[in-house]
This record gives C-alpha cells, structure tokens and sequence, in this order.
C-alpha cells in the first residue's frame, strides 16, 4: 500500500484519514526548537467537502489515497446517474447524484468538466467556473432599472434559480459562476 | 504567496532591513561593553548533529562529505577549550525539514558561552540583553519571568514533569481537550514536547518574556545534570520565550568527554530506531572535552524570531529579505 511520510506533507496531498480520501489544505510545523517535532494539517475530506483538522508526530507514515483528477466532457443524465466522457479516449463514466453533488445545478451536456476518481470510481465532479444558460422563466423585467442593483428569482434550463438583475428577460442568456452560484452578466 | 513574476522581489520592507542591522549593532555594542570577543567559525562541517529532532544538510567538497551547522556550538567549544575567552557569534544556521510560520530551514543564530558563569547568570546575561533591545525598539513590555520547567507544568497542567507517565500525560490531554496526535503513543519526552506547546506554552505571559529552567534529564542534550531542591535530576537547561514564541536555549555546558559520547550514541540510536540516517559524531569536538573545557553557560537565540517581535511583523518570511520559497 502506498504511503506518505510526514516530510512529503504538502497542499494538494491526497491521503485516508478515518477510511475517508483528503486532501491537505494546510500545513504546520509544531517543533519545540529540540523537541518533537508535529505537523498540524488542515484536510478537505474529499467525499463530504468538510474540512478537518489533524496533528501527526512527524517521521509518521500515512496511507496515500488513490485519487486523481481526470477531464471529462458532460453528456446527459438519465434521472439516475449522469454520465461523462473521456474526450481523449472516449472512455465513458457513470456518477451517481452524491458524486455528482452541486455540479448538477450547473451542467446540462457538453460541458468540460474535472471527474475526480478515487481508486477508479467517480468521487466528485467539478464543473466549469463560469457557465452559460438560458433564463426559462422570470417576472417581466423593469426597463431603465439597470442602475438600480435590485434582484428577482430566475429559473434556468438546469432547473436552478438565481438571483438576477430586474431587467433581465426571459430567453436570456446568462453567465454564471459556478463558485459561488452568483449571476455575473448577460452572455 | 507573491504571484510568480513578484518573487524575484525580498518580503521584508526596506524598514525590516534597517531594524536588522541597527539590532545586530545593538547586539554587537552589547558584547563589547562586556568584553565578549567576537569569533567566527565554519558552517561546513565534516560531522553531522545527532540530535533526533534535528537534521543537518549535506553537500560535499569534491568527493568529501560534509554537512551545514545546525549550530556554531561544537567548534565554539573547541575554542574555548583552547583559549577560555568570552567569545560570541552571529552565524546563519541549517536545519532540514524545519519549514513553518515560525521556522526557516536557514536562520541567523547569536550565540554566546561565559566561563565562570552559572545557568541563572546566563540567564540574568540574555535578561539584560532583550530587556536593552526591548527598550530601543519600543517593545510593549520587557518584563521578564523566571519559572521551573516543573512549576510551568505543574500550573498549566498540574503534573509533574519530572514524575509521570504516559498515561497521565494522555488523560490530562483528554482534561484539556487537546488532540493526542497519529503516532504519539508511550514515549514521555515527546508527550512533554506535545503537552509544553499546546498546554503550557500558552499559559505564558503575553506581552513579556518568560524563562523555564531544569528540564528533565532525559531532554539534558549538552547540558549538566544536576540535583535540583526538591530532589529531582534535572539538566541546567533553560529556554527564553516572549508570549509563547520560543527565543532561545541555554546550558550550564556538560564538561564530561564521557558522558558526551553515551549521549551522542544514545541519540544515534534513536535516530536509528525512528528511522533516521546515522549522524557522524564530531570527535574533534570530542577531543576538545578530553583537553578540558572551562566551566561555562551558553545559550543560542533565534536572531529572526527576536527581530518578528521587535519589529510588530507578525510572520517570519517578512522579516527575511529572501525566505524559502523565494530562493
């Protein structure tokens, strides 16, 4: 089994903790100046998102977690599972809704998204930063408001509502950040 | 982290340079007000340290082995057992693997060895000297504290270090609600290590400078041991903090060549046991102790870490022109 010393430790570094993958968001040398030396580190569980904290005594090793990152294209979702490919290889992979996650309120097919696999499964899915989509339905737009900073519900062709400005329209097509699920402009 | 184009750029400000140098002219007229000589010596070294939890960088002259000081101490020592004087130093030193908010892998070590002097006079010395750097710079306090590494203990924690175990120092971590780190198991001298930082560190006053004197014996590395007043072995050994920043560590120095050696080879093989490279021990340095060194206290200070608090800077890297990530 392949595994991680305490001095390999850097952000990025994807190890189990509690049977769970992570990856090291943070971290810090505890050293008394002759003593014992620990690293403090913060991980990302990669399966729930929450963020933990840990200290190991360094010369520690840990198990490394079987996780990589690969570029797959959205396809369609069959209400079940959605299903990606790899552009290279045209190799396919079915995520089911957990692996799949906030990425769902974003992605209706053709997008370039990130699959993180972990030992060869779907993990997470990462969708673009910024995506475009279609304004299904909001309430009629206020003309000549666009200064004003005042927002209404949208609902966009993946289902999801948003916050946009009055004087968007039905039919518009908006830019997104998927980040933080914000409205950036019109498309 | 400065985007890429910017690192070429130092982190420390033009003013962090030039409290620098006036400190080290502060430092140097301190020492020469006591007639303390100014040495230098190599920071190459065909020896490595033995220190566990210390490790040397290598490199090589031609096809010859040799390794960075972690400190100037062993070659300081030479001279002082050839010539006896007061002497102190300003010298980068080297440690590998030690990268943090509060280490360098290179740092700038003062250090100093008074023959005739006792640990509490060193003490008293290195009181003097932060309290006239603390007063140039306008630090908010200088009030220095002097406290037993067993009375620390004893108050933040409320065991005694020189009489525990491992399974009192695991439930006073469980009392405190302090996380018993992977890997941590029976070994009392890294509980002392763990439960010191997290527990009592903390409980140093915040804005002043607080000493802790008598280790335990197990934690002596090249200091003397002795019988302290309530009847327990302990090494001369202290440790300067401000607020709960470690500044400095000091002997009341061991002069036995014998009991060197049994350290240094007991240290060796706990380096092998963790896993380490066996260190090649310093046998000039050795020699040294066979000749005779004087009865002398020394003490080593973080130079960096000294100018971060004097300063206000709150991180280390901005206090180095060019700290690690910018090399």
């Amino acid at each position: 089994m392949a595994s991680y010393n305490t001095n390999e430790f850097k952000n990025g570094l994807k190890i189990m903790l509690d049977g769970d993958p992570c990856s090291i968001t943070e971290n810090i040398l505890v050293k008394p100046g002759k003593g014992q030396a620990f690293n403090r580190v913060k991980v990302k569980n990669l399966k729930t998102g929450r963020t933990l904290e840990r200290t190991f005594k360094a010369t520690e090793s840990v198990e490394a977690a079987d996780v990589e990152d690969i570029d797959v294209e959205f396809l369609y979702t069959d209400g079940e599972y959605w299903h990606f490919m790899e552009p290279e290889t045209y190799e396919q992979h079915a995520a089911d809704g957990v692996a799949v996650g906030d990425a769902s309120k974003w992605i209706k097919g053709q997008e370039s998204c990130v699959m993180t696999l972990w030992n060869g499964a779907p993990l997470s899915i990462t969708p673009p930063n910024f995506v475009e989509l279609t304004v299904m339905q909001t309430d009629p737009g206020l003309k000549g408001d666009t200064a004003q900073g005042g927002s209404k519900p949208a609902t966009l062709e993946t289902g999801t509502e948003v916050k946009v400005p009055l004087f968007i329209d039905e039919g518009d097509v908006l830019k997104i950040d998927t980040r933080n699920g914000e409205y950036v402009s019109r498309a | 982290m400065p985007a890429m184009s910017e690192s070429w750029r130092p982190a420390a400000s033009r003013e962090v340079m030039q409290l620098r140098a006036r400190m080290l002219r502060d430092i140097r007229a301190f020492f020469d007000q006591r007639g303390v000589l100014e040495v230098e010596t190599p920071l190459l070294s065909s020896a490595s340290t033995t220190d566990p939890n210390i490790n040397s960088f290598s490199t090589r002259y031609q096809h010859q082995r040799l390794y960075l000081n972690t400190s100037p101490e062993y070659c300081m020592k030479r001279l002082l057992a050839a010539h006896g004087d007061s002497i102190y130093q300003v010298c980068k030193s080297f440690r590998d693997g030690e990268l943090g908010p509060n280490h360098n892998p290179e740092f700038t070590m003062l250090e100093w060895y008074r023959p005739g002097f006792d640990m509490f006079e060193l003490m008293d010395e290195l009181g003097d000297l932060v309290q006239m750097l603390a007063g140039n710079y306008s630090l908010k306090s200088d009030s220095v504290q002097k406290i037993s590494y067993a009375e620390a203990y004893q108050h933040a924690a409320g065991i005694n270090p020189h009489a525990t175990s491992a399974d009192e120092c695991r439930s006073c971590a469980v009392k405190h609600s302090i996380e018993q780190p992977v890997g941590l198991e029976d070994n009392i001298d890294e509980w002392l290590d763990w439960l010191l930082t997290q527990l009592v560190m903390p409980t140093f006053q915040a804005d002043g400078f607080t000493f802790i004197y008598d280790y335990p014996e197990s934690q002596a590395a090249l200091a003397k041991l002795y019988k302290n007043q309530h009847g327990f072995n302990v090494a001369a050994r202290f440790e300067l903090f401000y607020g709960d920043t470690e500044l400095a560590n000091g002997y009341n120095e061991l002069l036995d060549a014998d009991e060197q050696r049994r350290r240094f080879e007991h240290e060796n093989r706990q380096r092998v046991k963790t896993g380490l490279q066996l260190s090649i021990i310093d046998e000039k340095f050795l020699e040294a102790l066979e000749h005779g060194l004087p009865a002398c206290s020394g003490v080593a200070v973080g130079l960096d870490r000294l100018l971060m608090l004097l300063t206000g800077v709150d991180k280390l890297e901005r206090i180095l022109a060019f700290p690690f990530p910018r090399i």
